[in-house]
């Protein structure tokens, strides 16, 4: 556990030197900027647009955060040759691969609270400047609670699609696993259209083919839920608690393929 | 007491994407390095001198035979406590400074959180790091990555330390450095087991070498066996002596004329090259240099890979 822990702060540490966490100001300035011009153009509708740009946005970065350092992750560490002198050290490569996976799982982290508390700042503001009948036809809160239940799932999202994009990187290069990461994550939110695919063909083999892909690949629509509680609707903990579960299982079996694979390779 | 043994280690790479083929960069490498001793890894490019160092390390995994590192078989991580490792032309963490490099690398190796700052203080100073080890990694030489590579690599106190070029990038004040550094593991009862092109240096540090060509091994032992120290002639070297002085001592000598009254001659062994010395200085010659010509390590390397 130290090491998967050294490994992990050191690689926090990156993260931070490179400027990574650099996207918070960016996702600010953003905010602060839609937040006054909702406000001027829309009445009623500008708290709803913030919770879910703001989501959206958190999301969004938190995506290419965990999709450009995941596939450098191990690669660049190979690439680059500094995994000669730190597998010199008495540590196992599987603590290498999942060191490195805490370590992006601690920036997403940082970067999802952040960016949470940023937002929470601006809907605070928002509810101090609106007017009783403004907020008569809100359908939630400014404040809302509800609004952490999506945050978590979009940073539990994240943690899945790390661990898709290290699986990756453990036998591919940067930018493969870049462009296999994203195209797994858009398949990732349209995989319930693969369970209904027997209703629009007519061939039983692709429908099983399809049926089959639905259970294999990730489910990642269900982490998506912003409109439900950007509209007020309510999501049980139990939901969350289950989706928790299946990403915790997910990101596991990636995990451990990515040690697999790893712990087996030359480094030439 | 063996600190490392190697039994026809074997190493073989796929090369290329369709129809790959094997490609044989080490064949049955059966070596032993007795503990406390320096052992000399020599060979031309591509003789398969880094593949062995990378399978000792567990960079990459035998095709065939095995190894023990200080009585433990490959494979065993926990060795690793005892053991350091400088990768050729290594890279490190370009964001860290060096003092950071190294505390983190001390925390890798389990060394006490209030001991790590002073340890890695200590060895900077041993390999001449001074106040740059608070700047960033990315702004230093090739020459200073080298140091803190070889700091890093001792950071254990190892008893067996394995240098892969531990002199490639370094000035000669650097390789002077590193020599002493070497003999002073060497004298803690260190084992240290190094790669090199640079064959003056295993000259002056090895107590055995082992030569490697394209993948096998050509000969190892003590330098004394491998190479004959025992003189084969004389080199003679005069100032001030006239080509009529030279032309007089007969055509049966190697001379070569190295500037205006001054040669070097190649004398046999026999008769003792006194007398040849007197009658030259007595005809107003100055006495430069006289030395016994002997078989260096170079030409011994040079006569094993060529043949």
């Amino acid at each position: 556990m130290r090491a998967i822990a050294a490994i992990a702060v050191n690689t926090f540490r990156e993260s931070v030197r490179d400027k990574v966490l650099y996207n918070l100001v960016l996702f600010a300035v953003l905010l602060m900027g839609a937040s006054y011009l909702i406000g001027q153009l829309t009445a009623g509708q500008d708290v709803k647009i913030i919770k879910d740009l703001g989501l959206s946005a958190t999301a969004f970065f938190g995506l290419f955060i965990a999709v450009f350092i995941g596939i450098g992750l191990v690669s660049k560490e190979v690439e680059r040759r500094s995994v000669y002198s730190l597998l010199s050290k008495p540590i196992h490569r599987h603590q290498l691969v999942l060191g490195k996976y805490c370590g992006l799982v601690l920036t997403l982290a940082v970067n999802v609270t952040v960016m949470a508390a940023a937002l929470y700042l601006v809907l605070a503001y928002m509810e101090h400047v609106a007017s009783p009948d403004a907020m008569r036809a809100w359908d939630a809160p400014a404040l809302d609670s509800a609004l952490l239940k999506a945050v978590a799932l979009i940073f539990v999202e994240l943690t899945l699609v790390t661990a898709i994009a290290v699986f990756f990187s453990t036998f591919s290069t940067p930018i493969l696993s870049a462009a296999l990461t994203f195209g797994l994550y858009v398949v990732g939110h349209f995989s319930s259209d693969l369970r209904n695919l027997q209703d629009v063909v007519d061939s039983p083999a692709a429908a099983r083919l399809a049926r089959g892909l639905y259970w294999v690949l990730p489910n990642l629509a269900q982490f998506d839920v912003k409109a439900d509680v950007v509209h007020g609707r309510v999501v049980p903990l139990g939901y969350l608690a289950m989706t928790t579960g299946y990403a915790a299982l997910y990101i596991s079996m990636l995990l451990v393929v990515s040690v697999f694979v790893f712990s087996r390779r030359d480094f030439r | 007491m063996r600190a490392l043994a190697t039994h026809d280690l074997t190493k073989d790479y796929a090369v290329g994407f369709w129809r790959a083929r094997q490609f044989r960069a080490l064949d049955g490498l059966s070596l032993d390095v007795e503990a406390g001793e320096i052992f000399g890894f020599l060979g031309p490019n591509g003789a398969g001198k880094t593949t062995t160092m990378k399978l000792l390390m567990q960079l990459v995994f035998p095709s065939s035979g095995g190894a023990e590192i200080l009585g433990r078989p490959l494979g065993d991580v926990s060795v690793k406590r005892r053991i350091g490792y400088l990768p050729e032309n290594p890279y490190f963490y370009d964001y860290l400074t060096a003092e950071e490099l190294l505390t983190y690398f001390a925390e890798l190796l389990g060394i006490r959180s209030a001991d790590r700052r002073a340890r890695a203080s200590r060895l900077l100073d041993e390999v001449g790091i001074g106040a740059e080890r608070r700047m960033q990694l990315r702004k230093f030489s090739k020459g200073m990555l080298q140091r803190v590579g070889i700091a890093q690599a001792l950071l254990n106190e190892p008893d067996l330390v394995i240098f892969d070029e531990p002199m490639s990038g370094l000035d000669p004040l650097g390789r002077r450095d590193v020599r002493s550094l070497i003999l002073r593991l060497r004298d803690r009862g260190c084992t240290v087991f190094f790669s090199s092109h640079v064959l003056s240096d295993a000259e002056a540090l090895c107590s055995r070498v082992a030569i490697l060509v394209k993948g096998r091994l050509r000969a190892a032992g003590r330098l004394t066996d491998l190479v004959p120290f025992r003189a084969s002639g004389w080199e003679l070297v005069v100032a001030g002596v006239s080509d009529a002085a030279i032309a007089a001592l007969g055509s049966g000598l190697h001379t070569v004329r190295i500037g205006e009254g001054r040669y070097t001659l190649e004398l046999p062994l026999d008769p003792p090259p006194e007398r040849l010395v007197a009658e030259l200085t007595d005809g107003g010659a100055n006495l430069v240099s006289l030395n016994p010509i002997r078989q260096t390590l170079e030409d011994f390397f040079v006569e094993q890979v060529s043949s």
